[in-house]
């Protein structure tokens, strides 16, 4: 009963949207935005001539190259930043920054050292990527439990079992955290920075399909589309969150709340208790 | 019997704020090989600080720590420390938390020897598990064969029974008593509980409140298994008590 009703209302808004939407569209008389219907017919004509493949394909082409480098780069650097206190220090100021940057903001000097081919969205995703990745990673090896760290120093670990079997899986939850919201910011990026100039991608397949004849069924069509997709990417990142060597962090939130509330009352008891001792002893 | 350990003067104070606060002042301690130390003093007397010292996880202000004759540098796996909240990592499984300690032998023999301990404190089957599928009793089971498996020579335990209930702590005493008349470690024990440092310890010292000195020694003479309900247990625990100011 619970799962039915978990899945009849989000259904049920949804069919009111489309409902709202295909009884406004014919009142408005605009005559340029689509109903539902015409949109649906938009993406059939895409998906038989096929372009869309083609154009899906080249966005998550960019996303996934420059999703990638950005990891490459800030997972080293952020470990780096945790570890080495001076290093935190020195890099810190300079990322916090460019972090408030929007990537968008950097789309002018991407064309002016890049061109307008597929360095400049790949530049753009990094961009967007690489400040958060940097910045939960580092966060992420500083908060690591102390005790952890210490038993690696009482078995008298090497520094490359160490990254390998404590800081670096103490920290992955977080590391994937910082995936997820990362990624889902590369994909707003890549149809942002598709609409300046290429001849691929979703991006350019609104923008053309804007300037080619005022097809707004195909820009309302890809709309649906690129949201559709951020869903997906957002579902398989969540699926790492399965993985059984992170699954600690994220079902041990709730049990160690109540573990550590139970903590505090036992140590305020024995507090009560030494007050006890101190009064007879005197 | 020669000297495990022989802590000689140990002060350490911390700064605060301007003020020095200090914690330890002037502990000395001889302990032989394969003897069993039980520490119990009020809360907040410095009890962890003091192990945390002891073990070389943090450096005394003066004083000397001698293992085995030799100064103590930082930590090492000839005394492994097991703490109140544990440090089994949650990210490996039952056997690779054991492995983690051993850093000779090929893949084969680590495994082995981590079957073996995990064997002797009653884990066997659990050996793929992830410490969250464990409970509270059994995760300290898996702390004593991580420590056991690297054949340490000193255990510390800082209150290691204090998040288990009751139960189960008096059932992980009786285990650690089993696991050492198997292989004698020597043992320094901190605890709160008179009656836990009477049922497991060959010696009892009594911290006097900071900065921490020793304010008495007790000898427990018992023999193994320990009837903590006996005349001379009671005496013994009211004497302890008496030491620290409760009657």
């Amino acid at each position: 009963m619970e799962k039915l009703k978990q899945v009849l209302c989000p259904l049920s808004v949804m069919a009111l949207l489309l409902a709202v939407w295909s009884a406004a569209t014919p009142k408005s008389e605009s005559g340029i935005f689509p109903a539902p219907l015409q949109v649906v017919a938009g993406v059939v004509e895409l998906v038989q001539d096929g372009t869309l493949w083609g154009h899906i394909g080249a966005s998550l082409a960019r996303v996934g190259v420059g999703f990638c480098m950005a990891l490459a780069c800030a997972i080293p650097l952020g470990l780096w930043m945790g570890r080495q206190h001076i290093v935190y220090v020195t890099l810190n100021p300079v990322m916090q920054v460019f972090r408030p940057i929007s990537p968008i903001a950097w789309i002018p000097l991407a064309i002016l050292w890049f061109g307008v081919g597929n360095a400049s969205p790949v530049f753009l995703i990094f961009i967007a990527a690489v400040f958060p990745l940097i910045l939960q990673t580092a966060a992420a090896v500083q908060t690591i439990d102390p005790r952890y760290l210490r038993a690696g120093a009482n078995f008298g670990v090497s520094r490359g079992k160490l990254l390998r079997q404590v800081i670096i899986p103490a920290v992955l939850p977080e590391i994937i955290v910082g995936m997820r919201i990362s990624l889902g910011v590369a994909w707003l990026v890549v149809v942002a920075a598709e609409m300046i100039a290429l001849r691929s991608g979703l991006g350019y397949l609104i923008m053309d399909s804007r300037n080619a004849g005022n097809r707004y069924d195909l820009v309302v069509a890809a709309m649906i589309i690129i949201g559709l997709i951020g869903l997906l990417l957002d579902v398989a990142t969540r699926r790492l969150e399965r993985l059984k060597s992170v699954r600690w962090r994220y079902r041990t939130w709730q049990v160690a709340g109540s573990k550590v509330a139970k903590e505090s009352l036992r140590d305020q008891r024995r507090g009560l208790v030494a007050g006890l001792q101190g009064e007879a002893g005197r | 019997m020669r000297a495990k350990l022989v802590i000689q003067d140990v002060k350490k104070s911390f700064t605060s704020g301007g003020g020095t606060l200090p914690v330890v002042g002037g502990f000395s301690l001889t302990v032989d090989q394969g003897e069993f130390v039980a520490i119990v003093g009020p809360s907040g007397c410095g009890k962890s600080t003091l192990m945390n010292i002891i073990a070389g996880f943090e450096q005394p202000d003066s004083g000397t720590i001698l293992v085995d004759g030799a100064v103590r540098g930082g930590p090492n796996s000839k005394g492994i420390m097991i703490s109140q909240h544990g440090s089994v990592f949650p990210w490996l499984t039952v056997r690779q938390n054991v492995v983690f300690g051993l850093n000779e032998g090929d893949e084969m023999s680590k495994c082995a020897v981590a079957d073996h301990y995990l064997a002797v404190v009653g884990l066997k089957g659990f050996e793929r598990s992830y410490p969250h599928e464990l409970s509270g009793g059994m995760l300290k089971r898996l702390e004593f064969a991580r420590a056991l498996a690297v054949r340490p020579g000193t255990i510390y335990m800082d209150e290691p029974f204090s998040g288990l209930d009751a139960l189960a702590s008096m059932l992980m005493r009786g285990e650690l008593l089993r696991i050492l008349a198997e292989e004698r470690h020597t043992v320094l024990l901190i605890t709160h509980d008179v009656e836990e440092a009477i049922h497991l310890a060959d010696r009892i010292l009594v911290l006097a409140p900071r900065p921490t000195v020793v304010q008495a020694s007790f000898d427990v003479p018992f023999k193994h298994p320990r009837k903590l309900s006996s005349h001379d247990a009671q005496s013994l625990k009211e004497n302890v008590l008496r030491e620290l100011g409760l009657n």
